[in-house]
């Protein structure tokens, strides 16, 4: 069962529903989508006693107005920015008491890019192939919000509701949060080799370790793009590969040198050589890396 | 023909039409620590590792992405390690076509598209012979990709390979029946394409969206098998 509590007064540039996505789904050619800073989600889903993966949303730089329409338990996790409750800041990364009539406004964040609003019971939207998620490259899941759309969540009421629901009790210990990277933080992102190492002249593995890269403005939900000094292939390889799996995490090097990080929205085939694959658990990081953000790559030893 | 138990030493006739030859073994390579590519020499080893692969998941394999060359195996690294998934990937037996209990499926098609001449010109062929061929073979999903739904489908004969166009259409038509190098495919929705395209159909290849589980959200998926019938 759910019920609407909240019209959207202004949807902001881009707020988009997501969940933890659809793994399982590659094989029909759809990505795998789902929040960006997955941990930030999780949190927010913890806060109100959801499971998991209940679908929240994902608000890029603020510019979500929602007015409440009934009471419902609010928690706003992800990027670090004023948030508004009636006009009054309200706290991040623990869970808010909105009662009907209530205003919920969100500002540009100071650090990070994307706040997650989560909502207890979690939203109430048609699934796709097992998921609620948004995907920006093929179009595929719930459009991005737009002014005067009614959100409604799931009504969890008795134990029973918070079973059909996949709600879960609040795990023990207390919630951790971690704070968004700011502007001038460096990001150290954990990598390991990739399929097509091989591909790459000598030089490059140590050119992709051992310099900053600088996130581009081009960067989107299908991919962080990285400026910095090229990737050069070995002058004997092929030049071409014929299309094959992706994963999330894989840093593709198109002809320019210049790797992109793959993240959710990513297609599930790519034709352009994978050099190394950053480590999952850091790339809620990336999402929330702002243009310009500088990023160095840690390699394990040889 | 019967041989008693003694008889080790016997080899048996092979059926005709039938080769005994060794199945390729995969090459593995590292995909970070949630995944593993296997890289085979051929679309028809693709794609007999795949159903082999798809018969026996492991819990905790998350995806199974086939692709021209090679099988991409996603999982969670905290329920099964990477060990096992390269010990399966090397360890399943491939399943050969014959073998496999593929659904099948029939979609029509006008054959009316605008590059069905120059398609014929190409082959050496009367339109009516393309038809024939694209009809009368039997077509398999390949592999997905481009965009959700579309199935790269091949055939086990070379006689409708045709080169993509010189310049792409910015805009080909949902259910658009097309030809592009060994392959043959239905774009599912309006999109820029290379392919020639020799028809159109009005089956629905993404019948995804309202239903709870969205399962089967997809007409072809790997492994399902083809045939192309005239409206």
């Amino acid at each position: 069962m759910s019920a609407p509590f909240a019209r959207v007064a202004a949807a902001g540039p881009l707020t988009l529903v997501q969940d933890l996505g659809r793994p399982g789904a590659a094989a029909m050619g759809l990505s795998p989508s789902g929040a960006l800073d997955r941990r930030s989600l999780m949190l927010a889903n913890r806060l109100l006693r959801n499971a998991a993966g209940a679908a929240g949303l994902e608000i890029l730089l603020g510019g979500l107005r929602l007015d409440i329409t009934a009471c419902a338990w609010l928690a706003v996790t992800g990027a670090r920015g004023l948030v508004l409750l009636n006009g009054e800041p309200c706290p991040l990364n623990t869970a808010l008491f909105a009662s009907a009539g209530s205003v919920l406004e969100f500002s540009a964040p100071e650090a990070g890019l994307r706040y997650y609003l989560g909502v207890s019971g979690g939203l109430a939207v048609p699934l796709l192939s097992g998921s609620a998620s948004s995907d920006l490259l093929s179009g595929m899941g719930p459009r991005p919000l737009q002014a005067d759309d009614v959100l409604a969540m799931h009504l969890v009421r008795t134990a029973a509701d918070a079973a059909t629901a996949g709600a879960t009790t609040a795990a023990a210990g207390p919630p951790t949060v971690k704070d968004p990277p700011h502007t001038g933080q460096t990001l150290a992102l954990r990598i390991t080799e990739g399929p097509r190492r091989n591909m790459f002249a000598s030089s490059a593995w140590s050119l992709l370790t051992g310099q900053e890269w600088e996130v581009s403005p081009d960067s989107n939900r299908v991919g962080t793009r990285l400026l910095g000094r090229p990737l050069a292939r070995r002058e004997e390889a092929g030049a071409q590969l014929p299309s094959e799996g992706m994963v999330t995490g894989a840093l593709q090097v198109p002809p320019s040198g210049l790797p992109t990080i793959f993240l959710a929205d990513h297609p599930v085939t790519g034709g352009y050589p994978v050099i190394a694959v950053v480590r999952r658990s850091d790339l809620d990081a990336v999402g929330q890396a702002m243009t310009g953000q500088r990023i160095r790559f840690l390699a394990p030893p040889h | 023909m019967s041989h008693s138990a003694e008889d080790s030493g016997h080899v048996p006739p092979q059926e005709p039409g039938k080769q005994l030859t060794p199945a390729p073994q995969p090459i593995l390579l590292p995909c970070g620590n949630h995944a593993v590519l296997a890289e085979l020499p051929t679309l028809q080893a693709v794609l007999a590792l795949y159903r082999g692969l798809s018969g026996c998941t492991p819990a905790g394999l998350l995806d199974l992405v086939p692709a021209a060359r090679t099988v991409l195996a996603i999982f969670d690294p905290d329920r099964v390690s990477v060990e096992t998934v390269r010990r399966w990937m090397l360890e399943t037996p491939p399943q050969p076509a014959e073998a496999a209990h593929a659904p099948e499926v029939a979609i029509d098609v006008r054959y009316d598209g605008p590059d069905l001449a120059a398609v014929a010109r190409l082959l050496g062929l009367s339109q009516a012979q393309v038809i024939g061929l694209h009809t009368g073979s039997r077509w398999t999903a390949a592999f997905t990709g481009f965009a959700p739904g579309f199935a790269y489908l091949v055939t086990d004969h070379e006689r409708l390979h045709v080169p993509r166009r010189d310049t792409p259409r910015t805009k080909v038509p949902a259910g658009a029946v097309a030809l592009g190098g060994e392959f043959s495919a239905i774009y599912p929705s309006a999109s820029p394409g290379g392919w020639q395209l020799i028809g159109h159909t009005d089956v629905a290849l993404w019948g995804g969206g309202s239903r709870p589980d969205g399962a089967g959200a997809a007409l072809l998926t790997p492994g399902t098998l083809v045939r192309f019938r005239e409206s």
